[in-house]
């Protein structure tokens, strides 16, 4: 954060000690154009980033005077049990989504690597639900998950399994949200597993079948090891985006709690760390404790990830 | 496995679980088709419908005095499309800086640039929310154009893509011809990356059409939303009550969003993929 101080747009607007007169004149040109990205940045980016560090020490309703809080704020956090149980929901949610979805997705690439004939068509069906609006669609998955006249009930009672109360109970709040996650990224991760696939020699292939492998030690002993990096690439940003995640849970249980729509069902069990981030903030108007959650968030984000990374890293290698 | 000849077989069992991940795929548009053209209570019936109704008009009838449909759309153009011409524009601007050009500061510049990529937007939710709510942008599309207009994301991607697309002797040739900065751009840079900025702006379109966390919490009247804001408040106001309508509401807000994708489909999927093996 440091940096910015040095960066040559801010330099640019006074006179500098150290750069010479000249040279901003003759790249001034250079500067012009890169600098709405970064005054949009300072005034939405940096400026918001270190005031809402400085507003996680204060109390503060958005309205009246803010009152200096010191790190109590953050005390209370690491003893709030609905945040924690924020926690655990966003991390079930993610694990229940991410699995099945990168499994299914691999399975899908070598398929679709392996059929010839319209793999255009199948490449397109697949990506179909990763550009539709998410709020949209968990108004859809809600209805086909419904109660009562829901598909994947009526399902269940054709093959004389009791009907599930999905949007009504613990796990079923976490399975239908994962569901609708699995559904919206398997067919885009399915495409990049493929596209990386399509950079592994098909030499490989030939010689692992000469030696009289079959289709799942070929899987195992050579895409699999091929596809790490990858895999790698697809974990992380399912971790990041999945660990935020806000609008399907807040879509498909904004009705069926009381208190608040960002309450995330009965009992909280659907309620992410985001979505409680938001309760906090603007249903109870407390600025200075969203704040910390945010940062909260962050961190449990940033370890999420360097755990998940040093996994995929450390495995075969 | 790369060759599949003969054996019809082995086609059926590939295609099979292919074909039924398709349907899978497909499903919730079909249901959504279907549910849209019954009456709410021909939906609560059982068991679920699975051919289409006679309701769809008188749906989208009552959608359309439900909510201001068709001004939650025109809301929801003008924020994806201002921000798309805007992200275009300066995030190719800086990405032919970054690609092309030395000047002093730079490594300095880029490698912030790609500390800012890492940040996660709830931290700046707040504030980013009193700045609004002090200079009075809040409840306007402003709020959703502005901070929208220029980002990491979109300048690192179309940098990497300049590198090896636009040629230093291109450049060269064009400086000798005594072009500067403007023309160079203009005239050299923009023609040779088009399918770059196409799969970038295909993508914040489609991005900023299906914004929803920040419009829901900026858009504070209630009669000057976004699309999808306007469907949440269908959701919560009429969830529980007339489904055909809320189904009605959420089919028509996808179609935009399928044409778009049906236009820039090879665009998206290939620029896509290939992005993704070389990071």
């Amino acid at each position: 954060m440091a940096v910015i101080e040095q960066s040559p747009p801010v330099v640019a607007q006074r006179p500098s000690p150290t750069g010479p007169k000249r040279g901003l004149r003759k790249y001034w040109h250079l500067y012009a154009a890169i600098s709405p990205f970064y005054l949009i940045f300072l005034g939405f980016g940096l400026f918001p980033v270190g005031f809402s560090l400085y507003l996680s020490f204060h109390r503060w309703d958005g309205l009246g005077s803010m009152e200096w809080a010191g790190l109590s704020q953050y005390q209370y956090l690491l003893t709030d049990s609905d945040f924690w149980n924020s926690i655990g929901n966003t991390i079930i949610i993610w694990a229940l989504a991410t699995f099945p979805m990168i499994f299914l997705a691999m399975i899908t690439a070598v398929m679709l690597n392996s059929a010839v004939r319209f793999k255009n068509l199948y490449r397109f069906a697949y990506f179909l639900p990763n550009v539709t609006s998410v709020v949209a669609i968990a108004i859809v998955f809600g209805s086909i998950f419904s109660t009562n006249f829901g598909m994947v009930n009526a399902i269940l009672n054709a093959v004389g399994i009791d009907q599930i109360a999905w949007l009504n109970t613990p796990w079923g709040i976490k399975v239908t949200i994962a569901a609708l996650m699995t559904w919206q990224w398997t067919g885009y991760n399915a495409i990049i597993f493929l596209a990386g696939l399509q950079t592994v020699p098909s030499e490989l292939y030939e010689a692992a079948r000469m030696d009289g492998a079959g289709p799942v030690q070929t899987f195992f002993k050579i895409t699999l090891p091929l596809l790490r990096p990858t895999l790698l690439f697809v974990l992380v940003v399912s971790t990041v985006t999945g660990l935020q995640s806000f609008s399907e849970p807040q879509v498909l249980l904004q009705t069926s709690s009381n208190d608040s729509t960002f309450a995330g069902g009965p009992g909280h069990s659907g309620q992410t760390m985001v979505l409680y981030f938001f309760q906090q903030t603007f249903d109870n108007n407390d600025f200075g404790y969203g704040a910390a959650v945010a940062w909260g968030i962050f961190l449990v984000v940033v370890l999420f990830s360097i755990i998940n990374w040093r996994l995929v890293q450390r495995r075969g290698d | 496995m790369a060759s599949i000849k003969g054996s019809r077989r082995r086609g059926l069992a590939l295609h099979l679980p292919l074909i039924i991940g398709t349907l899978i795929s497909a499903f919730p548009f079909y249901w959504a088709v279907i549910m849209s053209t019954h009456s709410s209570s021909e939906i609560f019936s059982y068991p679920p419908k699975l051919l289409p109704g006679t309701h769809f008009l008188e749906n989208v009838r009552n959608l359309f005095d439900a909510i201001d449909f068709f001004g939650s759309m025109w809301n929801s153009l003008l924020v994806a499309t201002s921000v798309t011409f805007l992200v275009l524009l300066f995030d190719s601007l800086a990405a032919f800086v970054f690609a092309k050009f030395e000047f002093p500061g730079k490594n300095a510049l880029f490698g912030l640039l790609m500390v800012i990529f890492m940040v996660p937007a709830q931290l700046s939710v707040i504030p980013q929310f009193v700045i609004m709510a002090k200079i009075g942008w809040i409840g306007s599309m402003t709020a959703l154009i502005v901070p929208a207009a220029a980002n990491a994301f979109g300048i690192f991607w179309m940098r990497q893509y300049m590198k090896t697309a636009i040629h230093d002797e291109l450049l060269d040739a064009s400086k000798l011809d005594g072009a500067n900065f403007l023309r160079q751009y203009w005239h050299v840079a923009l023609p040779v990356v088009r399918p770059g900025l196409a799969f970038l702006g295909i993508f914040t379109f489609m991005g900023q059409w299906n914004d929803f966390a920040w419009p829901l919490i900026s858009l504070t009247n209630p009669d000057n939303v976004t699309l999808q804001v306007a469907l949440s408040q269908l959701n919560g106001t009429h969830g529980t009550t007339d489904y055909g309508i809320v189904m009605t509401g959420a089919l028509l807000a996808l179609i935009p969003l399928l044409i778009v994708f049906a236009i820039g489909a090879k665009q998206i999927i290939g620029d896509l993929a290939k992005g993704a093996v070389r990071g």
